[in-house]
């Protein structure tokens, strides 16, 4: 089901090199790897690949889905914004506090994601209009934003929201084993994936995380840019909020407390250069659902969840260390062959 | 960003009356920590003047000590303009391990325990440093990677199980609760560390180079200095401190599981910051640096003491930090204003 979105939208350039170079990409291991924990999730316990397990699997990581498309974006241009999980417990804490206050669901949603995407506008300002490192902006809101949750519900848990929109969140699209949050992520993955990767915006995106003063003095207006990035960032943590506060039937204001770094270990593991420039959306997506698809063949082997930290640390060392070895590889491949032939 | 650049590179320029300037700008704004912190210290004395017992202020510092402590080693990473994440996850591995070990043997010394806790904390560091070192990749992945592998290696050990205070015995507890001169151990511990970072940093040739590296990587290469060394070193010690904390992490609650310490990464990295330590390395000192975990964990308990529903204290954190890096935003502009404007003068 990912694999659809996973193949990479080339860069003009790329496609150049050698087949054999193109196939070591980054992104191709990571499909590689997410086809063999199938092979080896089934192999280990039949039924990893039924639509049940896979429509628990993709239920798993619908929130965490949906926060690393943004996401992806910011640190490809370059920033980084680690307020998410707590917008994320922020809106969950006002839809709860406008369900109790009588609101009508069809109303609260819309304001949820309006408070999103003011939260995300707040940390757009902080970064690119006083010139502040987006890296301390947003741990300072990642306290703040967790901190408001707190202050409008408390402790409180309001969990009497009617089924029939809870069903969204526990339940597939009839006919189906796909889960509404995933379907929902397909179709934002595509236009997330198109805005990247062939529209002018998503160009400038790279060429503000590959260089912001020469994109600036290009052109490109770089603060408006980051600052739509926040914007959209902060109003897809509101829609993770929803889908959150849906799936558990609950809203609480520590939800998804954590949610941010789980959400960066796999923006970084899908390839995208923590010094921003680089990275695809395919591969982001790929990385995603290889996380839950460790996750999950390792609960239905019963072997702990606790495992699963150590995975994901080290494929994420991996992901940075492999693009240098490769390289360091490359060199000294390139250096052997150089030598007794003439250099072209 | 570009305009702290120019004015580093203005202060080489200027020279001495530049780098004169920007230390009492240092100690401007390591007064400005203390004077919020005897704002919030006036303003709940007078509400209930208990707050500035003897007693009260012996657990305010002891509240402090150990996210204080962390702070020097994250101090001397963060200088470098680089991050360790992973060091909530070593307190929390060298936590367990100190208490595993107390169980099994209560008759241990304590300093074996401590030195077992540094011990740990230097591999953890030392794997750390190497990645980022040699690899040459960025520390806030790799310490994101190891933050997830410590933790892990946590859990996969203690399972679901609990140390409780009365499996330990009273010589590790005293060390958590016990007192030097009037003074907790924990904070003695703490202040001692900070004074002996604060020294190295000022006065060691290896410690100004840690700012250098900050400053400018690229520079600090030319220099000669040794960088791949230096960061390394700086992991080690993050680590050292990371595990030292975990041995008096249990001595001072006595209850450790696996999720001991979890989040004291940001914590850490909150009090560095709102002590005036720049993120992007170069510049804040060990001193600065532990007086912002004060500021924060007097403003938690000063919360409790107003009756503030404790719901505030983490808003009240949170709008603090950006308030402070907003100030240092401020402070850095100004300065390099003045520097430009001195630097003219020098030439003209």
């Amino acid at each position: 089901m990912p694999a659809d979105t996973t193949t990479p939208a080339a860069t003009p350039g790329q496609d150049r090199r050698p087949l054999a170079r193109r196939l070591l990409r980054w992104e191709t291991a990571l499909v590689a790897l997410l086809v063999v924990v199938g092979l080896v999730g089934e192999q280990a316990s039949p039924g990893f690949l039924t639509g049940t397990n896979l429509f628990y699997l993709g239920l798993d990581v619908g929130e965490i889905a949906l926060l690393s498309l943004p996401l992806t974006m910011i640190i490809i241009a370059g920033e980084i914004d680690l307020s998410i999980a707590s917008i994320l417990g922020l809106t969950s804490a006002l839809l709860g506090w406008l369900w109790n206050a009588g609101w009508a669901l069809e109303l609260i949603f819309p304001t949820v994601l309006v408070a999103g995407a003011l939260a995300g506008a707040l940390n757009g300002f902080l970064v690119t209009r006083l010139g502040l490192p987006s890296l301390a902006v947003t741990i300072g809101t990642l306290a703040m934003y967790r901190g408001l949750a707190f202050v409008i519900l408390g402790d409180e848990a309001v969990a009497d929201f009617p089924a029939s929109y809870t069903r969204y969140g526990t339940t597939p699209i009839p006919g189906t084993s796909i889960p509404y949050p995933i379907a929902l992520f397909a179709v934002l993955a595509v236009v997330f994936g198109v805005v990247l990767h062939a529209t002018p915006f998503g160009r400038s995106v790279f060429a503000i995380g590959a260089n912001q003063e020469a994109a600036f003095f290009s052109g490109i207006r770089v603060r408006r840019t980051k600052f739509i990035l926040f914007v959209l960032s902060g109003a897809m943590a509101g829609l993770g909020g929803i889908v959150f506060t849906l799936r558990f039937a609950s809203a609480r204001a520590d939800n998804g407390a954590g949610l941010e770094l789980a959400v960066v270990a796999a923006v970084l593991l899908g390839g995208v250069s923590i010094f921003g420039g680089k990275g695809t959306l395919g591969g982001v997506v790929a990385a995603v659902f290889l996380l839950g698809g460790v996750r999950s063949a390792l609960i239905l082997n019963d072997v702990s969840n606790d495992i699963l930290n150590v995975v994901t640390g080290l494929l994420l060392i991996a992901s940075v260390i492999a693009p240098n070895a490769s390289a360091a590889i490359g060199r000294a491949v390139g250096r052997r062959r150089a030598a007794p032939a003439t250099p072209t | 960003m570009s305009t702290t650049v120019q004015g580093q590179v203005e202060a080489g320029a200027a020279g001495r009356s530049g780098s004169r300037l920007v230390e009492v700008a240092f100690r401007v704004r390591e007064l400005g920590i203390l004077a919020a912190l005897a704002l919030v210290v006036i303003v709940t004395t007078a509400v209930n003047p208990r707050f500035l017992s003897v007693q009260s202020i012996r657990d305010l510092l002891l509240n402090a000590s150990i996210i204080g402590l962390l702070t020097v080693g994250q101090t001397l990473v963060v200088v470098t303009r680089n991050v360790d994440l992973s060091v909530g996850s070593v307190l929390g591995l060298t936590a367990f391990m100190t208490g595993t070990l107390f169980v099994g043997r209560p008759g241990l010394p304590v300093v074996v325990a401590l030195l077992a806790g540094i011990l740990v904390g230097v591999v953890c560091g030392a794997v750390n440093g190497a990645v980022t070192a040699v690899g040459k990749v960025p520390s806030l992945v790799v310490t994101l990677g190891t933050l997830y592998v410590f933790r892990g290696i946590d859990y996969a050990w203690a399972g679901g199980r609990q140390i409780n205070a009365a499996d330990l015995p009273d010589s590790l507890l005293t060390l958590g609760s016990g007192r030097i001169l009037g003074v907790p151990y924990l904070v003695a511990i703490t202040v001692v560390l900070v004074a002996v970072a604060a020294y190295a940093l000022r006065s060691y040739r290896s410690g100004r180079e840690l700012y250098a590296i900050g400053s400018n990587p690229d520079a600090a290469v030319l220099a000669g200095i040794p960088v791949g060394r230096r960061l390394f070193a700086a992991f080690v010690l993050s680590g050292a401190v990371a595990g030292l904390a975990g041995v008096l992490f249990t001595a001072r609650y006595g209850t450790v599981d696996a999720t001991a310490g979890t989040g004291f990464e940001l914590q850490v990295i909150s009090a560095v910051v709102v002590g005036g330590v720049a993120i992007f390395g170069g510049s804040g000192s060990v001193v600065g640096a532990a007086l912002g975990a004060l500021l924060l964990s007097t403003i938690g308990s000063a919360i409790v003491v107003l009756r503030v529903p404790s719901f505030w204290q983490q808003a009240i954190v949170g709008a603090l930090l950006i308030g402070a890096i907003a100030l240092d935003r401020l402070l850095a502009l100004r300065i390099a204003a003045a520097l430009r404007q001195r630097s003219v003068r020098n030439a003209g």
